[in-house]
């Protein structure tokens, strides 16, 4: 956790000796809480001040990336426990986990299913980040299967054994690759933290109890491993809700430096839907890596879109380009309707105007991503505004009438608008929810 | 050392409401059900009560509802063209707690039923299913004023949950409610601001918060879910830290926005690369579902049977003891 300017105060030698190019020493401390200077411009300051200021700049839960290069996943940096209090910053990776058991056969199969699970929503590309491959048998099996997802993708890679010399081997077969490693518990320590700093890779840290994770993320930061994510294992979804919660406020209410890593969990579930439910909820409760099994698309499109919609930076609106688009089998006949470029109206406008089944075009003014009611109060949607983007969006060669909807809260504005368009406005409803109604009473004959 | 556990103590209570009136009670339901009642966020029970779970409450029409998606209508069959054998399937086959009926043949234009035949229905209903009942009007605010409170005296004393007031159209309804011992659903566009402001408004003309249920206005998956999350979480901090103008249970209109997506709705043909329909509408309604209760949802109004049964099972796995 951030500190104050005067919890950084007392940290400081308090002789106002100016060295740091400040008045006071607390003048100093302002500087610093604002990020404005760096600590080392004070030569007084103990040893042991320093690495507490150190350690309070460091984000509360650490950054970490699997993978490389374009398909490379970095989790972790998160800030809050409500993505209204900010956002949420890095999201979550899902993957699918992979047995040996598989035929050379099945796992090609699987991988060209999971290659094909990558869809486009609201003008973003959705895709799937991670694959894990579980050793249960001989090793040559284990190493083929890794071999095999080398070749013929370029995911990021989760290698799950509790063999280090399997690991070794997995690990020198993926080197450059960046993979996760999975996972130290407190037998195996030594042998995991050599692996993880030898290759340099993440290690998964598990064990049940938070205070025995909270341990064992300790002793794997003094063995030297920088790359952690936490594991609290199998359990019901309200206990994982629970271990999820306490770790995040673990992290960001009490700067707990063992617990600030993100979190890895893993669904078994053989029924789609109950996997999805509880991969759902990780994804919405903090969760930073996801692990599945199922690859239906129907699955994973419904997880993916959770994750976007969770993701999603409040204070920036997503936004649509601004244009014209027809729905339905448009004629030079068809109505035209006004509204903003703000994703969420558009999709909303856009819903109704295809459960309407009335064919129309939908002219969307580019109010910075702002919807109705509060771009017409910030000037962003005005009668200029709305008749130069018809003009330039060439909404006269598309039809052949003069007539124009316009969402009801903007109504005063009609006469303005008959003025600068010359076309006859007509108010439409205030709600989306009754353009249906609206457009079948209105529809062109 | 050992991880201390950091507990959440909040000084708010979100209210308990009660649907569905027994004959003990002044009613005819077999039992009633309770929502809200907890002083933490959604299925944190290692800090704090909660005393209910949530409900899922089957949606059911005055009107064959023709333009449901092919996997809505599949699963309940001819079922849907009379509202009495519908309710009774729901509460039969689908053993559900709780029924939904929306007025939507009340609309001016989907049949304008009258006030008349939407109280005979709903009489006959009363008579046929003993569940605890909520009654959605038809959206059209004219044609609500008349119906809704024919429905509210022909149904006085069953403790129904009727909605929606909406802030310029709220003091029919809730005087209504307040006459014949109601509950309201008071809707809000997704904002929080409104939310607040209307729940003082009803209360004002005397009818208690504890009689008030919160319609925050959901998206669906895809659709703006993000922000009703956002501001459920919102609204339910401010009730745990002792807002009581804010201290109402969530309704959630599930089934209604999350088979209007056209990922719920398209067939396989259509989009292929988001494969078999059924499985995707129904999951794009659990998914939907599944969010919200971790937003603080409480009592949520869903279609597909399937979709129910599962988020039932889950709601039950978030709540042992």
């Amino acid at each position: 956790m951030a500190l104050s300017g005067l919890d950084i105060y007392k940290l400081l030698p308090k002789t106002n000796c100016r060295k740091c190019g400040f008045a006071t020493c607390l003048a100093f401390a302002m500087q610093i809480a604002k990020k404005s200077t760096t600590i080392d411009k004070c030569p007084f300051m103990s040893e042991e001040s320093k690495s507490m200021l150190e350690a309070s700049s460091q984000p509360p839960i650490k950054l970490i990336t699997i993978g490389s290069q374009e398909n490379k996943l970095e989790i972790g940096n998160e800030t809050v426990l409500f993505r209204h209090e900010e956002k949420f910053h890095h999201p979550c990776g899902i993957g699918f986990i992979l047995e040996d058991t598989l035929t050379q056969a099945q796992t090609k199969e699987q991988i060209e299913k999971i290659k094909s699970l990558n869809f486009e929503r609201v003008g973003q590309h959705l895709d799937i980040n991670l694959i894990a491959l579980r050793h249960t048998g001989e090793k040559e099996r284990f190493l083929k299967l890794v071999r095999t997802v080398l070749e013929s993708t370029s995911f990021g890679l989760v290698l799950i054994s509790s063999d280090p010399q399997t690991l070794k081997e997995a690990l020198q077969a993926s080197a450059g690759k960046n993979p996760l490693i999975y996972s130290a518990n407190k037998d195996n320590l030594e042998a995991f933290s050599a692996l993880a700093k030898e290759f340099g890779a993440a290690l998964v840290a598990k064990a049940a109890d938070l205070s025995e994770l909270e341990a064992l993320a300790k002793e794997l930061s003094a063995k030297g491993v920088q790359q952690i994510i936490l594991d609290t294992g199998a359990k019901s979804v309200q206990e994982k809700v629970w271990d999820l919660t306490q770790i995040r406020r673990q992290a960001l209410k009490k700067s707990n430096r063992a617990l600030g890593f993100p979190v890895l969990t893993i669904v078994d579930n053989p029924d789609p839907y109950a996997e999805a439910i509880e991969a759902a909820t990780y994804i919405s409760k903090y969760s930073g890596i996801v692990l599945i099994k199922g690859t239906e698309s129907w699955e994973v499109l419904s997880l993916l879109t959770l994750r976007q919609n969770i993701y999603t930076d409040h204070q920036k609106p997503l936004k649509i380009d601004a244009k014209l688009y027809p729905v339905g089998a448009v004629s030079d006949k068809s109505p035209v309707l006004v509204t903003t470029n703000f994703s969420l109206t558009y999709y909303t406008v856009l819903g109704e105007v295809e459960a309407s089944k009335v064919p129309a075009y939908i002219i969307t003014i580019d109010t910075e991503g702002m919807s109705v009611l509060t771009a017409w109060a910030a000037e962003k949607l005005t009668p200029e505004k709305i008749a130069s983007s018809m003009d330039k969006f060439g909404i006269k060669d598309a039809v052949s009438h003069k007539k124009l909807v316009i969402p009801g809260y903007i109504a005063v504005m009609s006469g303005e608008l008959e003025d600068k368009t010359g076309w006859q406005i007509f108010v439409g409803p205030k709600e989306a929810a009754g353009i249906p109604s609206f457009l079948k009473k209105n529809s062109p004959s | 050392m050992a991880a201390q556990q950091i507990l959440e103590k909040y000084s708010g209570v979100v209210s308990t409401v009660q649907i569905g009136a027994t004959a003990g009670e002044g009613g005819s339901r077999k039992s009633n059900i309770l929502i809200g009642g907890q002083n933490t966020m959604p299925f944190l029970s290692a800090e704090g009560q909660i005393p209910h779970k949530p409900v899922v409450a089957f949606e059911i029409w005055d009107t064959p509802p023709l333009e449901w998606p092919k996997a809505l209508l599949e699963a309940y069959g001819d079922v849907v063209g009379d509202t009495v054998a519908w309710a009774q399937k729901a509460a039969g086959d689908f053993k559900a707690e709780s029924l939904c009926l929306r007025l939507q043949g009340a609309h001016p234009d989907f049949g304008d039923k009258d006030a008349d035949s939407e109280v005979k229905l709903v009489s006959k209903l009363l008579e046929s299913v003993d569940l605890p009942l909520i009654v959605l009007g038809s959206g059209d605010d004219a044609k609500d004023n008349q119906v809704l409170p024919a429905i509210c005296e022909a149904a006085k004393g069953q403790r129904c949950l009727i909605g929606s007031a909406v802030s310029d159209n709220y003091k029919t309804l809730a005087a209504a409610v307040l006459a014949d011992g109601h509950n309201i659903i008071a809707e809000s566009p997704i904002d929080i601001n409104i939310a607040k402001q209307l729940n003082i408004l009803i209360s004002d003309m005397g009818l208690p918060l504890e009689r008030i249920v919160i319609n925050p206005t959901i998206g669906a998956l895809g659709y703006g879910l993000e922000y009703a999350y956002s501001i459920m979480e919102r609204a339910r901090l401010a009730a745990l830290a002792g807002d009581k103008t804010m201290a109402c249970p969530f309704i959630c209109l599930v089934g209604h926005e999350a088979w209007r997506a056209k990922e719920a709705k398209a067939s396989i043909s259509e989009f292929p690369l988001w494969g078999e329909d059924v499985p995707r509408g129904v999951l794009w309604e659990v998914i939907t579902a599944t969010a919200l209760l971790q937003a603080g949802g409480d009592l949520l109004v869903m279609r597909h049977p399937l979709a129910v049964e599962k988020i039932k099972k889950y709601i039950d796995n978030l709540t042992q003891k």
